[in-house]
């Protein structure tokens, strides 16, 4: 089973999904990323999803999970670069990620998180 | 030998009441001509139930002498248009829906002591005649295909108006396709540009239904799943109006009477002067 690769930015949490997740590595993420917040004591959370052409209700409960997760380890959770076709099919499937904060790319996340750790300091 | 019928009341008269004295011969071979041309697609108590009373109508109405153009044959013409709207709906051809009247003939000719070759020098006639009229309606089609489709190019712009802003401006009625043409060039956009405040204008829009209201509420959600901000502007009094009346709920959306409104709006939210609605949220 592939491991999804966490990357260490600041006090920052970088995941860049480039493979469709199956429900198992799905979970395994999950794990990781709440064991890696406490290790590491992040801030925050960047999950790029520019290379998933599809994302499922699973996925899309993952990504609602991780962010409700982070919010009680005291980390905010950015999700970026997810594509109209995928934002299309999750409208219409119903799904509207609550709690999970969006933004159009790795670098509007960043800032963005940026700006909350500023403000929080 | 010419029709007779389309100049003499009296000949009328007499197939009218021919028309009545065979009826139950007549409806059934009329039925199951058309239950063999459309091959079992509607069930024969349903054919049956569309060709009595129109068999009857036909009777009725030539009995009193009347030709097919007078009054007397304003209820048979009712009953045939709202068969040809019910098979229109059905998605039957202009031909099968047509055939289902000419098939009567062919049930007097099977029914009645006539003469054949006149009748069949007439089916021919009925058939170029169907094939002209379908050709012409699959001309009209193609035309009117076409030109939708070029609507739909040329009627959804994505602006950039400021930095990182870009607007949308709507004219015409809103339907399924449309929306989804305007949601999938706006998104493309918002990648593209990288702008992340997007403007909805409506001002063009002629009326909202709740349907419209469904789309545009999908295209704001789709835009904000992506990280981008959606503002809907163009608001006009009436159509507020409409809005309440129908119960529609924006929730958290913005919503501006103007275009400029929703253009200071996202200015501001952009300059992080106000970061109104993502916060809040």
């Amino acid at each position: 089973m592939d491991r999804v690769p966490i990357l260490k930015l600041g006090d920052l949490l970088l995941v860049s999904i480039q493979v469709d997740l199956d429900d198992q590595s799905a979970l395994a993420l999950q794990e990781d990323l709440a064991q890696r917040i406490v290790n590491d004591s992040a801030h925050g959370v960047l999950i790029d999803i520019t290379a998933l052409e599809i994302v499922d209700s699973f996925i899309g409960r993952m990504l609602s999970t991780i962010a409700s997760i982070s919010a009680v380890l005291d980390a905010e959770t950015v999700v970026v670069g997810m594509r109209p076709a995928v934002a299309i099919t999750l409208v219409e499937l119903g799904l509207s990620l609550g709690g999970v904060r969006t933004a159009l790319n790795v670098d509007k996340g960043l800032a963005m998180l940026q700006r909350r750790t500023t403000i929080r300091e | 030998m010419l029709c007779p019928m389309a100049n003499d009341g009296g000949t009328a008269a007499r197939v009218g009441s021919m028309l009545r004295a065979n009826r139950e011969q007549l409806l059934g071979r009329w039925v199951q001509l058309i239950d063999e041309a459309l091959r079992g697609r509607l069930t024969t108590p349903e054919i049956e139930g569309d060709c009595a009373p129109l068999l009857d109508a036909f009777a009725a109405a030539l009995e009193s002498g009347a030709l097919t153009r007078h009054e007397g044959f304003d209820q048979a013409r009712a009953m045939l248009s709202e068969l040809a709207r019910d098979r229109a709906r059905m998605g039957f051809s202009p031909s099968e829906t047509a055939a289902t009247v000419f098939a009567l003939k062919q049930a007097a000719l099977d029914v009645l002591d006539v003469d054949s070759e006149y009748v069949a020098l007439s089916t021919i006639v009925d058939d170029l005649a169907l094939f002209t009229f379908e050709s012409y309606v699959a001309a009209r089609e193609t035309v009117i295909g076409e030109l939708a489709e070029q609507l739909l190019e040329l009627s959804t712009p994505v602006i950039k108006l400021w930095d990182g802003v870009l607007a949308v401006p709507l004219v015409g009625t809103l339907d399924s396709a449309r929306t989804q043409v305007v949601m999938e060039k706006l998104l493309q956009t918002l990648v593209d540009t990288g702008c992340d405040h997007a403007i909805i204008d409506i001002t063009g829009v002629p009326a909202v239904d709740t349907q419209v209201a469904q789309h545009l509420l999908k295209t704001v959600v789709a835009a904000r799943l992506m990280g981008a901000e959606c503002v809907i502007s163009g608001i006009r009094p009436q159509i507020a109006q409409t809005i309440v009346a129908l119960g529609i709920e924006f929730g958290d959306i913005a919503t501006k009477a103007t275009l400029a409104d929703a253009l200071k709006l996202a200015i501001g939210a952009g300059t992080g002067a106000v970061d109104g609605n993502r916060s809040a949220s």
